[in-house]
């Protein structure tokens, strides 16, 4: 046996549990899921009959669900620059200073690793139009008008990305820190020698360094972006993603379909749109991100 | 230190400061919350008017939540001892071995994190009906036994090591399984404290799965418990924070003790250049 | 070696009888008094039927739907099984409840042991299918203390209509940039106001919301200023809207809203409240008519329990929905009893009185989508308040959504 094959035989050794389990656990359901969007199952009843495209049809055909296909990639699309720049942002500077950042990496974390149901009902609360508002009586306090936020039209959806932005601002930074501090230190005392500033030497080396923990983080951070539900679940009235389908994402339509209308067919077919709209993205971020490390 | 540097840093910490404020505030108005009676929890003061630990008391004695908050220990740990094998193996191998299938396998690895889980508890409660694993710990634990983030995260990780470490430990005649674990894994340490953080987080804070799975009190986690106390004619916010504010503390305490390990780094790595 | 064979003797009967034993299980919602009520009705049923088993599980009500929904398809339901009354149709045509026996539940029995709109309330095409303990109704909850603020009379609640817009503008206080900081009259239609719409102003200004088989949506046709009647309320009047410190509920027990519409359900959230001095009393009349709407959670038999399991089955329904168990309900849980029987005693109790008079000329709505149904009525008066739309045109639109709902469900079902 030639070594490169050796070596093959010992990938599939590493990968053979794994395998099996993701089979079992994840592919199965997903296939599952996918073969139920051409049936009409109705969740408590026995009966599931093969309707063809029909439920497909009948989304493209559903305001809602247009709706709630917009607002989706209208949250990737605010959320993830904002995350990504300022999460960056921040682990640099955190990575600067020499005491308490242990302190404030907690501090920066403590959004992340608080339960989202909580998390979202003191945003909520954040967000009330006055008497109750923080921070309409903050705005107020310097003499501007209060602002609706979540009973807005135009405001809820960005109000709610804020949210998540504020959640998984902490968790980005850290795993941006991990990379930082893999960054070994002579590549940057060398380019000091050479006269680069530090921004010089922040955009040609450590940027560059970083970018397999970029691709990681913008892809894994669009995929929860576009899988969004339990913020939106409970920061909205009743669950309902308003005011008006305003804020409801297509996780929240596919909840509303399953468990309130027990309509899986109808579920499984929003599912498998959602399944292809994150890999389309992913995979268009993996090709363009991951070409620019090829510098 | 020259002056150029001290200002920056002074500035540095002044702009971290304000942002750690702004992070820091819900939580510690979430925490104030848990102080308060179920009258005072709706004003809007971070200083309770009549501080109480009534509803500490309350979780601790009425409810079975020494039992939720060991019932939610077990899984969280046993699912992080699990990933961390199994997702540093899984990213090695991706990251470091050319075979048949690999970038299929990797995509395929991936797209299992494009459906939400609402739509995967169906066929997955059913498998623990036919298979008799009901009121297991098993039964709650066995979704999260590898995460695909985990994968990803350590296959960037691992892409960063440099091939000429491995190759030269080959010489020297270590087995493959002994590179992994011997030269690769203390390489890796920033990641995987970072991934055994955030996978303890997500395994401790799950909610949708266990709650299905989980039949009676005895087996609920945390989220679960604490979900009680949300009912049809009143919320008891006073509860839920207070359950939040519980549930949160032993993650800071993790994360306490393995954030060391991110920023210990390792002094020889080389990124790809 | 005989006391062994003795022994083993005694173990072996015992196991028969264990053996022999028919065990039902029962799921509800958690609500801390119910499921305390529940344990004891439980413990008294099996002394009196030896031999069969109730199991009790209960989930967080949030979550009811999410429940059942997986645990079905796994074939891990109940044998009887809690729901809210508007979800009887959606359960039913997809074949999960059984119908009542006639034998043991008769016209006759269901008509006398029960509020008429209860017997309508569990049917579907004919056919009952689920027997409810309590049942609830909408009041109007003031607070007697803003009440005496404002120069009212702390104990002359409002009885018309319009006497209750008066009395809220006067409640109603702004601050100088004219945001509301306490309101009049709560204005939630996601809580009970959508409710309050389609049963009660619908009729009071001169309506019916659906036809009689309830197929064809009518209130848009036959009171069309309905919403507008609604939202005035929160434009013009400005007493109040959706959201103002979050809901409701919140609004009235901290004080800050003098008037709610709400539930019997709701007693028990205000009772224990200190600070809160509350009066309750029939919901206010319009044009001379009173009209109210009544709900409740019925218990149903699902498709699981068949055999023994289904004589257990009835046997226990028949003992949670009797006289006895409603007095206990009512005592226990405080929610109002099903049988005109047992309210009889409470017409002039000062809280549960309100809710019980109303009952008399309450209507339960025949829902085929009960969410969704609400969202309609919730989001015509999103469009007024925040788009500002024309309430009538916005009320035509929700009965075109409603119908939409409507005739998907029976061309599923046909």
């Amino acid at each position: 046996m030639k070594i490169s094959q050796k070596r093959i035989v010992t990938a599939y050794v590493f990968l053979a549990i794994p395998l099996v389990f993701y089979i079992v656990v994840r592919f199965y359901p997903m296939i599952y899921a996918f073969w139920l969007s051409f049936t009409n199952w109705r969740l408590i009843s026995p009966k599931k009959d093969f309707v063809g495209f029909d439920n497909f049809v009948k989304l493209f055909k559903d305001k809602v669900f247009m709706t709630s296909l917009w607002n989706t990639i209208k949250y990737v699309a605010y959320g993830i620059p904002l995350v990504i720049v300022l999460s960056l942002f921040l682990a640099a500077t955190l990575n600067k200073v020499r005491h308490l950042q242990w302190f404030y990496r907690l501090l920066y974390v403590m959004p992340y690793i608080t339960p989202l149901v909580a998390v979202s009902w003191v945003w909520r609360w954040i967000y009330q139009r006055p008497p109750a508002g923080v921070l309409n009586n903050i705005l107020m306090a310097f003499g501007l008008d209060a602002q609706p936020f979540l009973t807005s039209m135009d405001q809820s959806l960005p109000a709610i990305v804020v949210t998540t932005v504020w959640v998984n601002l902490g968790y980005c930074i850290i795993i941006y820190l991990a990379g930082l501090q893999t960054i070994p230190q002579e590549y940057l005392e060398a380019a000091k020698i050479d006269g680069a500033t530090s921004r010089q030497s922040f955009f040609k080396i450590t940027l560059p360094l970083l970018n397999p923990i970029t691709v990681f983080l913008v892809v894994t951070q669009s995929i929860t972006f576009l899988r969004i539900f339990t913020q939106v679940y409970n920061m909205t009235d009743q669950g309902s993603g308003g005011p008006l389908n305003a804020t409801k994402p297509l996780v929240l339509y596919i909840y509303q379909k399953a468990f309130r209308s027990f309509d899986m067919g109808l579920a499984s077919s929003a599912t498998v749109i959602l399944f292809m709209l994150i890999m389309g993205i992913t995979l268009i971020q993996l090709l363009v991100l991951n070409k620019r490390v090829q510098y | 230190m020259n002056r150029i540097d001290r200002k920056t840093s002074v500035f540095a910490y002044i702009f971290l400061t304000i942002f750690a404020i702004v992070m820091v505030f819900p939580f510690v108005w979430m925490f104030s919350s848990s102080f308060k009676t179920s009258e005072e929890v709706y004003e809007m003061s971070l200083i309770p008017d009549e501080p109480t630990i009534a509803n500490y008391e309350y979780i601790f004695n009425y409810s079975m939540f020494p039992r939720w908050f060991l019932n939610s220990m077990i899984v969280a740990v046993v699912t992080t001892i699990s990933v961390l094998f199994f997702d540093s193996l899984i990213g090695y191998t991706l990251a470091k071995y050319t075979f048949p299938g690999k970038n299929i396998i990797f995509i395929l690895i991936l797209s299992t994190l494009m459906i939400p889980t609402e739509m995967l508890v169906i066929p997955w409660y059913i498998m623990v009906r036919q298979l008799r694993w009901m009121e297991t710990y098993w039964s709650i634990m066995f979704p999260g036994m590898i995460s695909a983030f985990g994968v990803f995260l350590m296959k960037q990780f691992m892409s960063t090591i440099p091939d000429d470490l491995i190759d030269a430990a080959r010489i020297d005649g270590v087995s493959e399984f002994g590179i992994f674990i011997r030269i690769v894994i203390p390489l890796v340490k920033p990641a995987l404290a970072t991934l055994a953080i955030f996978n303890f987080v997500g395994n401790w804070n799950a909610f949708l799965w266990p709650l299905i799975v989980a039949q009676t009190p005895k087996m609920y986690t945390l989220p679960v418990g604490v979900s009680y106390f949300s009912s049809e004619n009143l919320t008891r916010w006073e509860l839920i924070m207070t359950g939040a504010a519980v549930s949160t503390i032993p993650l800071i305490i993790f994360f306490i003790i393995f954030q060391k390990q991110i920023v210990k780094g390792i002094a020889m790595s080389g990124l790809k250049g | 070696m005989k006391r062994a064979l003795l022994l083993l003797l005694v173990v072996s009967v015992i196991f028969a009888g264990f053996a022999g034993a028919v065990k039902i299980t029962y799921w509800q919602y958690y609500y801390e008094t119910k499921v305390k009520l529940v344990d004891q009705l439980i413990e008294e049923f099996e002394k009196q039927n030896p031999g069969i088993e109730v199991e009790h599980v209960t989930f967080p009500y949030e979550n009811f739907n999410e429940k059942v929904a997986v645990s079905v398809p796994a074939g891990v339901g109940p044998d009887v099984l809690t729901l809210f009354y508007g979800w009887i149709p959606l359960y039913v045509t997809s074949g999960y409840l059984v119908p009542l026996p006639e034998a043991e539940f008769s016209p006759e029995y269901l008509n006398s042991e029960f509020f008429p709109f209860v017997s309508k309330g569990i049917q579907f095409d004919g056919i009952p299918y689920a027997l409810p303990t309590a049942v609830r109704s909408l009041a109007l909850f003031w607070n007697k203390d803003l009440f005496a603020e404002a120069g009212l009379d702390p104990e002359v609640p409002p009885t018309t209509f319009a006497e209750m817009v008066e009395f809220a503008k006067k409640l109603t206080k702004y601050d100088d940039k004219g945001n509301i900081i306490q309101e009049g009259l709560t204005m939630q239609p996601s809580g009970q106001g959508h409710q309050w719409i389609r049963e009660v102003l619908v009729r009071q200004l001169g309506g019916t919301p659906y036809s009689a088989d309830n197929r064809t949506v009518l209130y848009h046709m036959t009171a069309p200023e309905t919403i507008k009647v609604y939202t005035d309320l929160i434009t013009k009047d400005k007493v109040g809207y959706p959201g103002f410190l979050n809901d409701d509920v919140t609004a009235f027990r901290s004080l800050k809203a003098a008037m709610t519409i709400d539930g019997s359900f709701r007693l028990g959230t205000f009772r224990p409240l200190e600070n809160l001095n509350w009066g309750v009393t029939e919901l206010p009349s319009m044009n001379g008519v009173k009209s109210n709407f009544a709900s409740f959670w019925a218990h149903a038999i699902t498709t699981n329990a068949t055999g023994d399991k289904l004589d257990a089955s009835i046997k226990f329904l028949k003992f949670i929905t009797s006289e006895y168990a409603q007095t206990l309900w009512l005592e226990q849980v405080g929610e109002l009893p099903a049988n005109p029987n047992v309210a009889a005693a409470y017409y002039d109790h000062p809280e549960f009185g309100p809710f019980l008079k109303g009952l008399e000329y309450a209507h339960a709505t025949f829902f085929v989508d009960e969410s969704g149904q609400r969202q309609v009525l919730m989001d015509a008066v999103d469009k007024v308040w925040i788009q500002g739309m024309d309430p009538i045109k916005a009320f035509e639109e929700a009965a075109a959504e409603d119908q939409a709902i409507i005739d998907e469900f029976w061309s599923r079902v046909e």
